[in-house]
């Protein structure tokens, strides 16, 4: 016994020694190559994979060219949460033991709420590209979006719609099982009340009932609702719009930024959509020079047309950069310090960022973003500008 | 006229319920398990008519024959790999092992065409017929729908009553052990009758994906618990059960949504089973089971 208790003691000690010994191998002062680690979480599997997916590469693309500038470098870790806020947590808690510095998320609003709710815990610099309800940015300085919060989505589309005089009998369908869909549908409705906007038909449906919109379809012709305003997302839409002309009921169709994508979907019929109004903060057929090469990577790697979340990531990924690249910051500054310089940053009014969801982007104390939106409608298969 | 319309939509809708839940009836009366990859099956069918018609630039008639011919392989290739082994085992085994596979099918075809949702073109040449001056519009794929459905249960009726291997399916429903003494290969016979309810699958989901053009590795998850939902409404175990039962359950949904709230539309559905279910426990067509002790 006394044996093997002075063999542990000498074991102990060699280990000592060689850990010292490390100590000196390190160099004093972290290289300049050493990047920030950058954490994403998204849902890359199941339902919601599309918008994670997309997030992903996007980010990945931003934090390429960006390595590929010298100066500051990055490295993305991404994880999967599924679209569930256990696993979003789970995922978060995976990149703080990796190291996480910044976190880049998450994509959708329910799993960003809970992860929101730990980060601001532990003082890391949170910026979601695309969770947009206010629940997300409430009561935490650490947390701010680069998307349109829902209220102001519904508030846009109501002043949109009767500034250009597009209806006058206005019908909503909505989905009333979707935090984002009654978020907007509810600022919409006091909104258009105050602008004296006539809503004549209102139903809704469910993620379990997003089949079969007959009935709601109907309700709006018999109420003579010239326009149909669509908080929902393009998978719902697509079969409105499908099922309304089987129907023969041609009414103005206005969808907000969650209608992007409808156009990318496989095999989809275009001439559905013709006409059809949507105000989203990016288009992948927009001309100038930053989109189109965007774009042209995006296709090159993944053999897709990017979507609105794409652009949301890329642009995230370049905010931070963009807030980071003058500052004295390397991979060993501590999360919490990195949190307070970025909060600083993004609150300073003298901070404007342009990307390609939005020029001339400013952040509210709260968190929210602050750009105009484009009011777009599709002619002939591709989003042409409404201005 | 409002309410005419309404009724067909209910109509079409419910003979697609009906359709898939015959599969789950048969399955279930013969095996006696619940095979809750049914859903997901008709996902299959429905991607495989799709890419047939786009990817290969098939016609759809033809795209429809190959969905029903890779589910049916599909369905005998679940039922030996995953169901076979455990026929001995307790039930419940086999009702994980069928959530199983439901998510199997589901993340496997997430693997192969992506998250991103397709939109499907419907495979039913016909226009919309138009009645009493265009008010009424019914469009082809309803029509479709309904005669489709209409075939089907009465082929499933004589193939189950007038057919030697109906007679072999009834015979493994009542006593398995007994039909196995009288000479009846169980294993086959179940076999059958999972290719038959694939091959159903297959068809449910093109008509599924016709009328509601939208495909996703989730399309079966939630018309598969609806139609499931309409083979315990029916009786579950019964053909003309599972179709009465689905086209109930969706005209029920319609109606539902149009004269009381489209916002309730599922909670009237379970409503209504639920007092089905306690007026008459074993559904609407189903036969009473005397368990001797």
């Amino acid at each position: 016994m006394k044996r093997k208790n002075y063999f542990t003691f000498v074991v102990t000690l060699v280990l000592c020694l060689a850990l010292l010994a490390g100590c000196a191998d390190k160099p004093s002062k972290p290289t300049d190559t050493a990047p920030i680690k950058l954490g994403g979480i998204g849902p890359l599997t199941g339902g919601a994979a599309v918008y994670g997916i997309a997030v992903a590469n996007g980010a990945k693309i931003a934090v390429d060219e960006i390595n590929a500038l010298g100066g500051i470098q990055f490295e993305l870790n991404f994880q999967d949460d599924e679209h569930d806020a256990e696993k979003s947590v789970n995922a978060y808690n995976v990149l703080k033991d990796w190291g996480m510095q910044i976190l880049v998320g998450t994509v959708t609003t329910d799993p960003c709420i809970a992860v929101a709710a730990e980060s601001y815990k532990d003082r890391i610099f949170t910026l979601t590209p695309s969770a947009s309800s206010p629940e997300v940015v409430k009561g935490k300085d650490n947390t701010f979006q680069m998307c349109f919060s829902d209220p102001y989505q519904g508030i846009v589309s109501a002043q949109y719609i009767q500034e250009k005089k597009l209806g006058s009998k206005i019908a909503i369908i909505y989905n009333n099982a979707d935090a984002y869909s009654t978020g907007i549908y509810e600022k919409f409705v006091s909104e258009a009340e105050a602008r004296n906007l006539e809503v004549v038909s209102t139903t809704t449906f469910t993620n379990d009932t997003a089949s079969d919109f007959s009935v709601q379809l109907s309700e709006a012709q018999n109420a003579g609702a010239d326009l149909v305003f669509l908080p929902i997302y393009y998978e719902p839409s697509s079969l409105i719009l499908a099922q309304a002309k089987a129907m023969n009921y041609a009414p103005k169709f206005f969808g907000v930024d969650g209608m992007d994508g409808i156009l990318e979907m496989e095999n989809f019929d275009t001439t559905l959509a013709e006409g059809v109004m949507l105000l989203t903060p990016f288009a992948a057929d927009a001309q100038d020079e930053r989109t189109a090469s965007f774009v042209k990577k995006y296709k090159e790697l993944h053999n897709d047309v990017p979507n609105q979340f794409a652009a949301d990531g890329y642009d995230v990924v370049y905010a931070i950069y963009e807030a980071l690249k003058d500052k004295d910051v390397t991979a060993e500054t501590p999360a919490s310090e990195l949190c307070t310089q970025l909060i600083e940053i993004f609150t300073n009014d003298k901070f404007v960022f342009s990307g390609l969801t939005g020029d001339n982007m400013v952040w509210s104390k709260n968190g929210e973003v602050a750009k105009p939106p484009k009011g777009m409608f599709i002619e002939n298969g591709v989003y042409v500008g409404m201005d | 006229m409002d309410f005419l319309s309404y009724l067909i939509s209910g109509i079409s809708l419910g003979s697609i319920y009906a359709i898939i839940a015959l599969g789950y009836t048969m399955v279930y009366g013969i095996a006696r398990m619940l095979n809750f990859a049914h859903g997901d099956v008709i996902m299959v069918g429905g991607y495989m008519s799709f890419m047939a018609t786009t990817r290969f630039g098939w016609h759809p008639l033809l795209s429809v024959i190959f969905a029903m011919i890779i589910c049916t392989v599909l369905g005998i290739v679940i039922e030996q790999l995953a169901y076979k082994p455990l026929r001995a085992a307790p039930s419940l085994a086999v009702l994980i092992t069928a959530i199983g596979v439901s998510y199997l099918l589901q993340n496997a075809a997430l693997l192969l065409w992506s998250a991103n949702p397709k939109s499907f073109s419907s495979v039913v040449p016909f226009d919309s017929l138009r009645l009493f001056n265009g008010k009424l519009i019914i469009s082809g794929t309803t029509i479709v729908s309904i005669f489709v459905c209409v075939i089907i249960i009465m082929t499933l009726n004589t193939i189950v009553n007038k057919t030697k291997i109906g007679k072999a399916m009834r015979a493994v429903s009542e006593d398995k052990d007994a039909a196995q003494l009288m000479g009846v290969s169980v294993n086959r016979t179940i076999s059958i009758t999972f290719a038959i309810g694939s091959a159903l699958a297959a068809v449910a989901g093109v008509l599924l994906c016709s009328a509601y053009p939208i495909l996703m590795p989730t399309t079966g998850a939630m018309p598969g618990i609806k139609a499931f939902t309409a083979a315990v409404f029916g009786g579950i175990g019964s053909i003309p059960g599972a179709f009465l039962g689905g086209i109930l359950l969706g005209i029920i949904e319609i109606l539902g949504k149009a004269y009381i709230s489209t916002q309730l539309s599922d909670a009237i559905v379970f409503a209504v089973l639920i007092i089905i279910l306690i007026v008459k426990p074993t559904g609407l067509l189903g036969k009473k089971v005397l368990v001797k002790v």
